[in-house]
């Protein structure tokens, strides 16, 4: 068969084509655009190549940043995976009970950002928050607005507080999914509780966690608003993640090419960590 | 050895079962003996998951007992009992090799991984399934995960009764001869008592020596296949085996016999006698389509009926005859003369059955008299 040539098949692409360009190339492109210039005012710029990338990924700003951002994200990690695991076991499988249980996991979510840090500032104060009064009350000296390690301590809690139900609820229906069959063969197989959660629960939820897992290291990773009402960054520097710290560059002090430079390596930083980690999965499934 | 005795059992999954449409399982009382390959056949909705996953335990009787060899284990739960069960989809776990599955009932029994290591092997090669022992058992076909899943019963040497419930469900049709020749040849080697749940006649009869068939929450005969074809002990049994099944005609009583629109059945005299014994007005007759006799032309105790149909099965034809409103079913060879618009029929005795209350009523004169527990 012979093929026609006709280039008006071309305009069937454009309205895909205008789309993502409005949505997605346009704006980028104006951050490339502006990381690669040094800009004084409306009229004046200077293009300087990639010194602002040069200069960014020697800022100790940003570097520290990053540390605390990645220490942060693997934290939250750490403790919202098993515990959101641990919760999604214990909630009843069905009756009134369950439902209950699952309207009191999701409030958290249903809560806006700026709230929970709102909530969490006034919980935790030492003189009127319930949270911060009683731990002091207790003989523990605490307070978040003065120390750093409170401080990291209680915005950790309040990410745990307000993401453990997406990673609860995530699981709870992975494992509702879970046909009853299995359970019963591996009572027939005498299986201990621990080897039905691994051999059984795990694997079946793998699928759910790897977006849970996605979802929660984006989300901490680009985590802006409940710290900045918590603490705004501090004391001093110790809670200011990446983008608290890009904020203050962009807005604060309209460095706008060292501010565009370091929003795009942020964003190939995510983009580079969830890559790796859905190749790695993928790997892993197609090994055997 | 198991010899699983049902005593007096049964089962509502209501709290508070008033009316015998409560029960699952209607009050019952059944053994099945050692060694034995049974199936428990019925429809769906009859009740055979439930009274399996009673006998392995996953359900604990609301009435009744549940004895092994005499001993009752109604609350023993499954995990002490010597028993196994495969389910109707194949439960693998996904994460592990074949060889894992295989080992996971022996691991969590703590064996000495040698042994561990020799009687996998020894089961992988019964089922076929030592090419495969390095796989993850995710990437299996359907019926090599249903062989997983029944390594994993049989690899327990304390097994000695394995639960089957309806294994064959998702494996193609030629692979089905397979699995169930390899099921009768392990039953064989291995003598373990074996209960095979099916809703399928043909599955239930290549498999099992005997034959339970369930009906409504009770075993309503259980017997050999040929005494389930021959002698059906209930109206349902005479409809559900066979291919047709049994033609059951109501009936009402009459001088000498039975009747139904005009025609008369006559019955002998034992049978007559037992008849006049009851009240019921609940009649049938059953005779199964293989055994009417078509006659080429009127005899005197032949009925004439009308010709309706006529489906050709290839190996034999179906004539489907109306007789006194009722619609019948007869079985004749491919080569047999088909008659045309008329057909004259009679029942051979011996084949011709009664019914009351949906059991068969006969005189005992039959020397093999089954025991029906």
């Amino acid at each position: 068969m012979n093929k026609v040539p006709n280039n008006k098949a071309w305009f069937l692409v454009l309205p895909v084509f205008l789309l993502v360009a409005f949505s997605a190339i346009i704006p980028i492109m104006t951050v490339v655009n502006y990381s690669v210039q040094d800009i004084f005012d409306q009229n004046t710029s200077y293009f300087v190549g990639a010194e602002w990338y040069r200069e960014m990924l020697r800022s100790p700003r940003l570097l520290d940043s990053l540390m605390r951002q990645f220490t942060y994200s693997f934290s939250v990690l750490v403790i919202e995976v098993p515990l959101g695991i641990a919760v999604a076991l214990m909630m009843p499988a069905k009756g009134r009970m369950a439902s209950l249980c699952l309207i009191l996991v999701a409030i958290p979510l249903l809560i806006p950002w700026n709230v929970v840090g709102t909530i969490w500032q006034t919980f935790s104060r030492a003189d009127i928050g319930l949270f911060g009064w009683l731990v002091n009350s207790v003989g523990i000296d605490y307070n978040y607005a003065s120390n750093p390690g409170d401080a990291w301590f209680t915005v950790l809690l309040m990410d745990v507080w307000h993401w453990t139900s997406l990673i609860a609820l995530l699981c709870y229906s992975g494992l509702r999914a879970i046909p009853e069959a299995f359970y019963q063969a591996a009572r027939i197989d005498r299986a201990s509780k621990w080897a039905v959660f691994r051999y059984i629960q795990l694997p079946r939820l793998k699928n759910v966690l790897v977006i849970g897992v996605l979802l929660r290291f984006m989300d901490s990773f680009m985590i802006y608003t409940e710290p900045f009402v918590l603490t705004g960054g501090g004391p001093g520097n110790s809670t200011t993640f990446l983008s608290q710290a890009l904020t203050k560059m962009a807005i604060g002090q309209f460095d706008l090419g060292p501010a565009a430079a370091f929003s795009l390596i942020y964003y190939l930083i995510v983009l580079l960590v969830c890559y790796l980690f859905f190749t790695i999965i993928n790997q892993q499934d197609n090994a055997k | 050895m198991a010899e699983i005795h049902l005593k007096s059992l049964a089962h509502s999954y209501s709290s508070d079962p008033k009316n015998p449409g409560d029960y699952a399982i209607r009050e019952m009382n059944h053994v099945w003996a050692h060694g034995g390959a049974y199936a428990l056949l019925g429809p769906s909705g009859c009740g055979k998951s439930t009274m399996l996953n009673i006998m392995s335990g996953l359900l604990s009787p609301s009435e009744g007992q549940v004895l092994f060899d005499g001993v009752e284990v109604n609350n023993v739960p499954p995990e002490e009992r010597n028993i196994a069960q495969v389910f109707q989809f194949p439960v693998i776990y996904d994460s592990m090799t074949v060889f894992d599955n295989l080992a996971f009932p022996l691991r969590n029994m703590k064996t000495p991984e040698i042994q561990v290591q020799s009687r996998v092997q020894e089961i992988a090669e019964v089922l076929e399934l030592t090419s495969l022992l390095k796989r993850r058992a995710s990437n299996l076909t359907a019926d090599e995960k249903q062989k997983v899943s029944m390594g994993r019963g049989l690899v327990r040497s304390d097994v000695s009764a394995i639960l089957f419930d309806e294994p064959l469900t998702v494996i193609d049709p030629q692979l089905k001869w397979k699995l169930r020749r390899k099921l009768k040849e392990i039953h064989q080697q291995f003598n373990i008592t074996m209960v095979y749940v099916t809703h399928d006649q043909l599955e239930a009869s290549t498999f099992a020596e005997k034959i339970a068939v369930m009906y409504g929450g009770q075993i309503v005969q259980f017997g050999s296949p040929r005494e389930l074809f021959e002698r059906p002990n209930h109206a349902f049994v005479g409809y559900f085996i066979g291919s047709p099944g049994m033609n059951l005609i109501e009936v009402q009583r009459c001088e000498g016999g039975v009747s139904f629109g005009k025609s008369v059945v006559h019955l002998e005299p034992p049978l007559l006698s037992l008849l006049d014994n009851m009240t019921s007005n609940n009649l049938k007759v059953g005779i199964r389509p293989e055994f009417i006799h078509v006659w080429d032309e009127p005899t005197d105790d032949a009925y004439c009926c009308d010709l309706i149909g006529v489906e050709d099965l290839g190996t034999y034809k179906i004539l489907r005859l109306k007789l006194e409103g009722c619609e019948l079913k007869v079985r004749i060879d491919e080569d047999s003369q088909v008659p045309v618009g008329k057909a004259y029929i009679s029942f051979p005795e011996q084949w011709l059955k009664l019914y009351v209350d949906e059991y068969l009523v006969e005189a005992a004169v039959e020397s093999e008299v089954l025991t029906h527990e």
